[in-house]
């Protein structure tokens, strides 16, 4: 019983770790004030739900929710050419209720409000991955993966010329980059992982509606990515394992759940304020903005 | 090859900007000769920064043209500009904070570094002309003393001086410089102008903005003095100190 628990805090945490680092690539390194994360994450889950409910192999469904994502992501970048700061963050949070209201409304497509049951566990190559045990094994994979391709753009040139975009923006493009491509390809791979992360939650869960894709949902996201540092890839990692297993704490001195959904709140609100006035720059991050 | 021969690097042909009602840029014709020291200078908001602003491609001129070279360069993007060998230093420095000096410069010299696959897959080694240049440029500008710290923890006058060698090693035709020597101390302003008649002798061409007359009349091979957005005198630093005009406009005598 403790055992399943467990395995299910860490599936959890592995989708995750997948959103919060993919969002530090638009948020932490090319500082785009991107909070249109919730809505690729939303693509990911309803094209591999969609697909798999309707017979498509597993893995393929898995990369084109990412690939969904990823092209979703490179339309927002061009609708959002011209835009910066406080602007691009309203036409991202924008862009999150187009996508909720089209799976809320869509209802031939998604059912609407009444949500998509039965998503198959994946399986493929004769594995299946219907067991929480192998389940967690396929996320971690993931994560793996994620976190060494992000990492990889990170720390290589490309990499310093988004944190260049970030500090800078005209100073990037009068050394002659070409800005505008080099965002489009932080959001469309921002996105793409996103919408991995989208599809794990999916087959996971086995049943997606509108609901679990609001704003709301991105909040912690925001904060596991202020709290770990921008910029900071192994901060992120850590805010995730601990701000997710923080309130689980609380279950084990005795409070009830229904007092433990209000509480994570107020816990997570508290230590967003904590952190802002204490250590704006997040344990682990090194990014002082303008 | 007529009247413009190979030595005009820089040829602005009438060039023309208007914010509302004021022309801030009204009819602006000169060249930048190559291997010279250019200066642009003119009273605070005579159109200096708006001029260098249309070169460089930040503003969109109203009328007239722009030509590097011979190649036409009037109103394209920022960054092709840029890659056609226009390098331009503002007139804060512009750094990139959260970077080292080292990755500040490199930002400047390696063009790789924008493309995405080839990043992602292999080792992106930088070619060993650019690093030994980069030694080079960081010794003479004289930063290569602190070349991993952070930008932000620099100093006023290194960050100027940082801001120098990134705009050289963007490997320029045209080195546009917008008050190099602003807010600096004295000291420092000497090394910036040996600096530059050390980058004059290896065939640099410089084109700056500048307001302290002795540093500008000191370096400068040319001098094009604007004033509400018009050229109201051209000529060697000699021939612009005595022009009564100048001193009119400019020194308010």
């Amino acid at each position: 019983m403790i055992e399943a628990y467990f395995i299910h805090l860490l599936i959890l945490i592995g989708i995750y770790i997948i959103l919060a680092i993919s969002l530090q690539l638009t948020l932490g390194f090319t500082g785009l004030l991107n909070l249109g994360h919730i809505a690729f994450f939303a693509i990911g889950a309803y094209t591999a739900a969609l697909l798999t409910l309707n017979g498509t192999p597993f893995i393929i469904a898995l990369l084109l929710a990412g690939v969904f994502a990823m092209l979703s992501g490179f339309l927002l970048s061009l609708l959002t050419k011209k835009l910066k700061g406080d602007y691009l963050a309203l036409a991202t949070i924008a862009f999150t209720f187009v996508v909720y209201a089209i799976a809320l409304n869509w209802t031939k497509l998604t059912r609407g409000p009444l949500g998509l049951p039965g998503i198959p566990k994946p399986s493929f190559f004769g594995i299946s991955f219907s067991s929480n045990f192998s389940f967690l094994i396929l996320t971690l994979i993931i994560v793996l993966i994620t976190y060494l391709i992000i990492k990889k753009i990170t720390i290589s040139p490309f990499g310093k010329v988004l944190e260049a975009i970030r500090d800078d923006e005209l100073a990037t493009k009068v050394l002659g980059k070409n800005t505008f491509k080099m965002k489009g390809y932080a959001l469309a791979i921002s996105a793409f992982f996103a919408g991995l992360a989208g599809s794990l939650y999916a087959h996971y869960i086995t049943f997606i509606d509108p609901s679990s894709f609001t704003l709301l949902q991105l909040i912690p996201i925001l904060i596991i990515v202020i709290v770990g540092g921008l910029a900071s890839l192994r901060g992120t990692i850590i805010a995730t394992i601990v701000l997710i297993l923080l309130p689980e704490v609380l279950r084990f001195i005795g409070i009830p759940s229904t007092i433990l959904g209000p509480m994570r709140q107020i816990i997570y609100a508290l230590i967003l304020l904590l952190i802002l006035i204490y250590k704006p720059k997040g344990f682990y991050g090194k990014v002082e903005l303008e | 090859m007529g009247r413009w021969s190979w030595n005009k690097m820089l040829r602005i042909q009438n060039l023309k900007k208007h914010f509302g009602g004021v022309r801030a840029v009204d009819g602006c014709s000169f060249e930048v000769k190559k291997g010279e020291i250019t200066a642009l200078i003119g009273p605070n908001g005579s159109g200096k920064t708006t001029i260098f602003n249309l070169i460089s491609g930040i503003l969109k001129a109203d009328f007239g043209e722009v030509f590097l070279n011979k190649q036409k360069i009037t109103n394209k993007k920022i960054y092709h500009i840029s890659n056609l060998g226009v390098s331009r230093l503002f007139q804060q420095a512009r750094l990139f904070n959260n970077l080292t000096v080292r990755e500040n410069l490199l930002l400047a010299s390696n063009q790789e570094d924008t493309k995405f696959w080839k990043n992602l897959f292999f080792k992106n080694k930088i070619k060993k002309y650019k690093i030994d240049d980069l030694k080079r440029i960081s010794k003479l500008v004289g930063i290569d003393g602190f070349q991993n710290k952070l930008a932000r923890n620099l100093s006023y006058g290194q960050k100027r001086l940082v801001g120098i060698a990134r705009a050289i090693l963007n490997y320029p035709k045209v080195l546009m410089l917008d008050e190099p020597v602003a807010g600096v101390n004295p000291l420092l302003r000497k090394r910036i102008a040996k600096i530059l008649l050390q980058l004059k002798k290896q065939g640099e061409t410089i084109f700056l903005i500048e307001h302290d007359m002795n540093f500008t009349l000191g370096i400068a091979d040319r001098v094009i003095v604007v004033d509400e957005g018009k050229i109201i005198a051209e000529g060697t630093p000699k021939q612009i100190k005595h022009n009564p005009k100048v001193l009119e406009a400019y020194l308010g005598e």
